[in-house]
């Protein structure tokens, strides 16, 4: 019997001792800035005690890419987000800069993304794109495409190290339950949520991978398997893929639910655009 | 040329004489490996940087040369040691006969 419940209990010394050595306590230090990887979690997702960013998660090669803005392969991508926002486009002779003369000025939008306005709710993809058709009378951007995220990069890095902070109430509290519901809506032939793997199994082993909380506040990331930047949505469509499921439209309605979910989830880490994960 | 290609160096901006330092650089190109096929079934002509070379006023620090399977946007981290100070300058060369150069200073703290 004792020697049942030693085993029992080095059991699970050795299980929590995996869970901690996968969201190691860290220090993320971008440019010799400290950025907070873990907050404590809304009231809301019950299920958690501290939220943590998918840095924690991945390993120390992976994770230092991240801290220095040269080794940070992201950047080739803002480089190319900075040409683009500069470039004249569409009928009316503009570029970005043409309005927003320092794109510095978008410091503090990131972590209020996505938003509500006039009853919709609208991501950083939708403002851009509504500023190229409406305002510089130009074509829309595909919604994953490579210039689209180059520039919601560079927007998104002006407000890197600030807190998310999006508001999930008032008019933005029936897109956030159908967020919600979203996220716990099992689907797919492995009939699987989000929740099953990023709110049950964090910090477990997912084939040679650890599987993170699935927090999106280093959006636009860097993947290595793909070597591009990628969007959340472009994220949520490969989770779904795995899983066997049908993926919802990029820059649909339920996508869009779900990233003001999972953005609200996220509140209290700090915005790390662009990320690199693997 | 090839589209969108841009190099990119980290070199400090002082150090001591006789100092080693790190070097990192980075030229963003697709590195087109000539082994892949497009829809129709034809390969895609080969298109990579071959050559890469840095020299420090005049004398030659490192000549790389580089293969089909090296990935998109190649990165090289190295050590100089800066005897006294001078100008480093990085050279890329194309495939398709483009060269692609930086230079960066270095003074002497």
């Amino acid at each position: 019997m004792e020697l049942k419940t030693l085993l029992t209990s080095m059991v699970i010394i050795g299980f929590s001792a995996g869970l901690v050595s996968a969201q190691a306590d860290a220090t993320l230090a971008v440019e010799g800035e400290v950025i907070s990887t873990s907050a404590s979690a809304p009231a809301f997702a019950e299920n958690l005690d501290t939220v943590y960013s998918g840095w924690r998660f991945r390993k120390l090669e992976t994770r230092s890419l991240q801290l220095d803005d040269f080794d940070n392969p992201a950047f080739v991508f803002v480089d190319k987000g900075i040409d683009l926002f500069e470039k004249v486009d569409g009928t009316e002779g503009k570029a970005c800069a043409s309005c927003h003369e320092d794109v510095e000025d978008f410091a503090g939008l990131r972590p209020k993304m996505p938003r509500v306005e006039d009853g919709t709710l609208v991501t950083m993809e939708n403002l851009v794109n509504e500023c190229r058709t409406e305002r510089m009378g130009a074509e829309p951007w595909k919604y994953s495409g490579g210039q689209m995220t180059a520039v919601t990069a560079l927007i998104g890095l002006q407000s890197r190290g600030m807190s998310v902070n999006v508001a999930f109430d008032g008019d933005a509290a029936p897109f956030f339950e159908r967020g919600q519901e979203l996220y716990y809506q099992r689907v797919g032939q492995l009939d699987m949520s989000c929740s099953n793997c990023h709110e049950d199994n964090y910090g477990v082993m997912i084939r040679a991978d650890h599987l993170s909380q699935g927090q999106i506040n280093g959006f636009p990331t860097y993947r290595l398997k793909n070597a591009k930047l990628n969007s959340a949505h472009a994220r949520f469509k490969g989770c779904m893929k795995n899983i066997r499921a049908t993926p919802y439209k990029e820059g649909g309605d339920e996508f869009k639910a779900l990233e003001l979910y999972l953005a609200a989830r996220g509140n209290g880490l700090s915005v790390e655009t662009p990320s690199v994960r693997n | 040329m090839a589209k969108g290609v841009k190099p990119r160096v980290k070199v400090p901006k002082t150090a001591a004489a006789g100092e080693t330092i790190t070097i990192k650089t980075l030229i963003s190109h697709k590195m087109e490996s000539g082994r892949r096929k497009d829809k129709d079934g034809n390969f895609i002509p080969r298109s990579i940087i071959n050559r890469f070379v840095v020299d420090f006023n005049g004398q030659n620090v490192i000549d790389v040369t580089l293969e089909p399977a090296i990935s998109t946007n190649p990165y090289f981290q190295f050590d100089a040691v800066v005897p006294d100070a001078g100008e480093f300058k990085f050279t890329w060369y194309d495939d398709d006969g483009s060269v692609y150069e930086t230079s960066k200073k270095i003074k002497i703290a």
